[in-house]
């Protein structure tokens, strides 16, 4: 917590980019693949050559509704594309098709967990619009380059009420969101190649105050940690300010990751009068009720309600419950696994939050790219759940499947891992550590259980982490007393 | 001398009396020796091309009533590998990468593209003269008085005039078909919005524009039309209507048909002389079995002053593109980005664009968005209304297309708002949508050709040309040619 | 409504247009008269009236998402101002 938490209300909208994911562009017919040679995908349209015309992609609205009825929003049925004029060189039409009077998705919202329970933060709309291209500033002999491949590709901008009041609200939001759009797959999600993009609008008041303070929009926080870090230097810089007597600026600011700084921007155009006006190269859209109930019906179960199913039918608690329902294919990974294997739903959680995360962070992978499938994964849970393996052996287990070294029956028996269960094996290897360990064996008959662990350790070890440690626990009690 | 018709080429190619190289040869020569600059460019190369195409075609059996037959483009529209300026020096070295939906719609149909005719920059004009390519001599001049053509369409309405061509494309925003038809005595075509497909014509006010031909005759707009139109799916505001030949519905009676004259477009400001015609045209028809009835469009006054929101707005818009980046002019020199593109801008357009483009950026402005852009689409609905109620009782409506003749060029330049109110007339049919037409309807004292503005209902096209037709058949004006046409003639080779 | 010279030049600004100092009185008074003309529509009661923004009230069409394009760079940058290495260039751009 920050020191400025006493005295200051922090106010915080998030307007969020999030390109969705159709195969063409939304008002021409060229791919919107990631990464293709410079405006190689930039067609006459795209361009803005004299006398061409947009033609809407119906795919793009029929996501934009997923995402409305996904947060319970109201949809438009009639929703309207606006210009929204300015010059930069990578609006080739000179303005930018939006949506301004009357967008697509209406006044909605999304749950969010804090440190004081759920909050509901709203989304006051979210609205249809062309992506600009990118500018490259490269050296081209003290030019800049333009690359139209990314012009027209269909964003939907998400734009939510001031109603997060810190930074890690902000980011609790933001990751909501960031999971809703992959899981009703309306888009990828993929920051690094900015299919979701994220604007702060940021304001300080003294607690008591009703009415908000000035804004500043920051810019060029496309990561979660870049998020969190903006808006908590941004809200010191203008408490310092109002604290030295003096006036935020209402204006565009841009974080540099690099200093750990805002700064202002110096503006696109200069005097800010985008003249939106409804486009009248297209129509309003007008949505039938089957067009909507259509795509209601292609709605996956969302996070809140998979959580909370976790919880009651499954047993999970809520931080677990959490971290597996944030993500859709790491909840149909946990389902899965649940419905395939014989061990219980809180062991299948612990693997898979501990030694499967653990893995797939260190290798940098998503859930979908992980070496070890359900089926294998389930069959590693049921070796312990039958106690074919201890808990660490099955971690050997997992390395090996990993590793993609072989099925994990196969592993068991290749290793040698298969958990000794045999009485006799394992009383051999009990004799041994109580001739072994006398001062041990002598501090637990002198009343000190503690000790137990050690010793149940050494039989481990002797084995190689093969004996079953109950068995063991039993026979060094026994053999003890 | 007489006027060729496209109905008697097209007759003359079928009969194998005269080849479309043969045609195509003539024209470009006659437009060669002309001196009316009613053309931006020509390419002989491609027309020639496009003549033999169609002559092996002919010989091969194919037959469709314009195969082979040349007309002339406006140069608003995008032909692939064509310089196409919209009359504008910021598009002075753009060569089209790609070819507009009605030129290609007429290309498929066999039609041979001559060339492109002068044009106001932008379809900003009335009068021709905003063009960076100089002003278009009106054939009906006479010595010593050199008039306009109107405009915007000017080059193409003098191209046909002159016998440059047998027709040619027009565009038409508030007028520009149908005042340069009435200045030069054609029969203009501004069809239902929708009708032509807008891809590839280059915007100026898109709720608007539309394409249509124009002609010596209704006859002859029917058949260029049928070659034009059809929906377009890179149009979103193509209508998809079933196709129809505007032809089959030409020798239609019209006895008994309802013609309204709006009171309005009789009132102060129109020249008695073009009032005294246009009567006299009406009176044509009531022979001819029609009902005439004074009706009233109560809005209409508005029209102008809505139009000149609306159109110069979307204007403004559509002309940001324009900004040296991609394609067309770039200033020579420059400091910066904003340097380059208000220099680009400021050089590339002329002064009746800057003009149309700040009334238009104002009127979008903050705080003002309301009280011009919102009000005028307001207005537009009311205008559009207006036409609803009288078509309830009419058929189609009448009235002169403009309220004066053509006029010596210079006269009106230093008041765009005087220029403006030659299409006082012609502009609500383009607020409301509506197919309308201008033919031709006589001669004033001074022996300048006067128009006949016919509007319809919405897709009423067959019923605009029906009623044209008629009158042309029991009239001969629009056999009239200009004094200032080609001295050759087709026809007498033919 | 009169346009003074301030107003003028911000919408030239804004239009991206620049209108020299010596023009600015032509500009404003012709902006002016056009101004006056289209004043006219003050006079007009339009509470309840729906702006008409397309004739006929068209609703959208809208496509198939279909990749219908293909690359046509060399074609578009040949008549392009300044171009290298398959990009557009302009004076350097500075956020």
């Amino acid at each position: 917590m920050f020191t400025w938490d006493q005295r200051w209300e922090v106010v915080i909208g998030l307007e969020v980019h999030s390109q969705l994911q159709t195969q063409s562009k939304i008002f021409s017919g060229s791919s919107i693949a990631y990464g293709a040679e410079p405006n190689t995908q930039a067609s006459a349209v795209d361009i803005a050559l004299p006398g061409v015309l947009p033609v809407m992609n119906q795919e793009a609205a029929r996501l934009a509704v997923k995402f409305g009825l996904a947060i319970g929003a109201h949809i438009n049925q009639r929703n309207v594309f606006a210009r929204k004029n300015y010059f930069y060189p990578d609006l080739p039409k000179g303005y930018q098709i939006s949506q301004m009077e009357l967008p697509i998705v209406g006044l909605g919202e999304l749950e969010i967990d804090t440190e004081d329970g759920a909050k509901k933060i709203g989304i006051t709309r979210a609205h249809l619009e062309e992506d600009a291209g990118k500018s490259l500033h490269e050296d081209f002999q003290g030019q800049t380059g333009i690359d139209l491949n990314r012009a027209g590709t269909p964003l939907l901008e998400i734009v939510s009420e001031p109603d997060m009041r810190s930074p890690s609200e902000a980011v609790a939001y933001l990751r909501k969101l960031h999971s809703l759009v992959r899981y009703i797959e309306i888009c990828d999600g993929n920051m690094q190649e900015g299919s979701f993009r994220c604007d702060a609008n940021v304001s300080v008041r003294p607690r008591g105050q009703e009415e908000l303070g000035t804004r500043t929009e920051l810019k060029n926080i496309n990561s979660f940690r870049f998020v969190e870090r903006a808006i908590e230097f941004e809200i010191e810089r203008q408490i310092d300010i109002l604290e030295d007597g003096g006036k935020v600026v209402q204006e565009t600011r841009l974080y540099d990751p690099d200093k750990h700084e805002t700064r202002s921007m110096r503006s696109k155009e200069d005097a800010h009068d985008y003249r939106y006006f409804p486009d009248p190269d297209l129509p309003p859209m007008v949505l039938e009720d089957s067009f909507i109930e259509e795509i209601r019906a292609t709605l996956p179960e969302l996070p809140g309600a998979k959580k909370a199913r976790f919880e009651s039918e499954l047993g999970l608690s809520t931080a677990d419950a959490d971290v597996l329902t944030a993500d859709r294919d790491v909840a149909e990974f946990f389902e899965s696994t649940v419905n395939a294997t014989k061990a219980e739903t809180k062991i299948v959680a612990n693997w898979m939050v501990g030694e499967l995360f653990a893995n797939l962070n260190k290798s940098d992978l998503e859930i979908a790219a992980s070496p070890i499938s359900t089926a294998q994964f389930a069959l590693l849970l049921d070796r312990i759940a039958d106690n074919t393996l201890s808990g660490k052996t099955a971690k050997q287990v997992f390395a090996a499947l990993w590793e993609k070294e072989g099925e994990v029956d196969a592993i068991i028996e290749a290793k040698g891992l298969k958990q000794i269960t045999d009485t006799g094996a394992i009383e051999t290897i009990v004799d041994e550590v109580i001739a072994a360990c006398p001062e041990q064996v002598q501090q637990f008959k002198d009343g000190n259980d503690k000790v137990i662990g050690f010793l149940v350790g050494q039989v481990m070890q002797k084995s190689r982490g093969k004996a079953n440690p109950q068995m063991a626990n039993q026979m060094l009690k026994d053999k003890m007393s | 001398m007489t006027i060729i018709t496209l109905a008697q080429l097209s007759a003359d190619l079928d009969a194998g009396k005269v080849s479309s190289t043969e045609l195509t040869q003539e024209y470009l020569q006659r437009i060669d020796a002309s001196e009316h600059n009613a053309f931006i460019s020509v390419d002989q190369e491609l027309a020639l091309t496009r003549a033999k195409d169609a002559d092996a075609k002919r010989a091969n059996g194919e037959s469709s009533p314009l195969l082979g037959v040349p007309i002339a483009q406006k140069d608003i529209f995008c032909i692939d590998g064509t310089q196409t300026t919209c009359g504008s020096k910021i598009l002075e070295n753009f060569i089209a990468p790609y070819t507009a939906t009605v030129v290609s719609n007429m290309h498929d149909h066999g039609v041979v593209s001559l060339g492109k005719t002068n044009m106001d920059e932008f379809a900003m004009g009335s009068s021709n003269e905003t063009s960076h390519y100089g002003n278009v001599v009106n054939p009906w001049s006479s010595k010593g008085a050199t008039l306009v053509p109107g405009g915007s369409s000017g080059g193409s309405a003098a191209a046909v005039s002159a016998q440059l061509a047998p027709a040619a494309t027009g565009t038409d925003t508030g007028g520009s078909i149908r005042q340069p038809a009435a200045f030069c005595n054609l029969t203009g075509i501004k069809p239902s919005y929708g009708r032509c497909s807008r891809y590839g014509m280059i915007a100026f006010a898109s709720s608007l524009d539309q394409a249509g031909p124009m002609t010596h005759t209704a006859e002859d707009a029917a058949m260029l039309l049928n070659t034009m139109v059809g929906f377009d799916s890179k149009d979103s505001t193509s209508l998809d209507v079933p196709a129809e030949d505007y032809t089959t519905q030409l020798n239609d009676s019209i006895e008994g048909l309802n013609i309204g004259l709006p009171k309005e477009f009789f009132g102060e400001g129109l020249k008695p002389e073009i009032a005294t015609l246009i009567e006299r045209a009406v009176k044509e028809y009531e022979s001819l079995g029609a009902n005439i009835k004074e009706v009233s469009l109560p809005n209409s006054h508005l029209a102008l002053p809505s139009y000149y929101v609306i159109a110069p707005a979307e204007a403004s818009s559509n002309l940001s593109r324009f900004d040296g980046v991609r394609y067309g002019y770039r200033t020579e020199e420059y400091t910066d980005l904003v340097d380059m593109y208000t220099k680009t801008r400021s050089e590339g357009f002329g002064d009746e664009v800057k003009r149309r483009i700040m009334i238009g950026a104002y009127a979008l402005s903050s705080g003002y968005y309301d009280a011009y852009y919102s009000k005028a689409q307001k207005l537009r609905r009311l205008i559009a209304n207006d036409f609803n109620d009288v078509f309830k009782e009419c058929d189609v409506l009448m009235g002169p297309t403009t309220p004066s003749t053509a006029f010596s060029a210079g006269s009106n330049s230093d008041d765009p708002v005087a220029m403006y109110l030659n299409d006082i007339y012609t502009i609500p049919a383009n607020l409301a949508g509506l197919p309308a037409a201008s033919i031709q309807a006589g001669f004033t004292s001074a022996g300048l050709p006067i128009g006949l503005h016919i509007i319809a209902p919405y897709l009423q096209e067959s019923k605009l040309l029906n009623v044209a037709h008629q009158y042309q058949k029991v009239t001969d004006w629009h056999t009239l040619s200009a004094p200032g046409a080609s001295a050759h003639n087709v026809g007498e080779k033919a | 409504m009169a346009l003074d010279n301030e107003t003028v030049h911000i919408i030239a600004r804004l239009a991206r247009l620049n209108i020299d100092d010596s023009e600015l009185e032509k500009y404003g008074s012709e902006l002016s008269n056009i101004l006056n003309l289209v004043e006219q529509m003050e006079a007009v009661d339009t509470s309840g009236v729906e702006p008409m923004t397309h004739p006929f009230d068209a609703t959208l069409r809208m496509r198939a998402d279909e990749i219908s394009e293909g690359n046509q760079r060399e074609k578009f940058q040949a008549i392009a101002p300044s171009s290298e290495n398959g990009l557009y260039l302009v004076p350097k751009v500075i956020d």
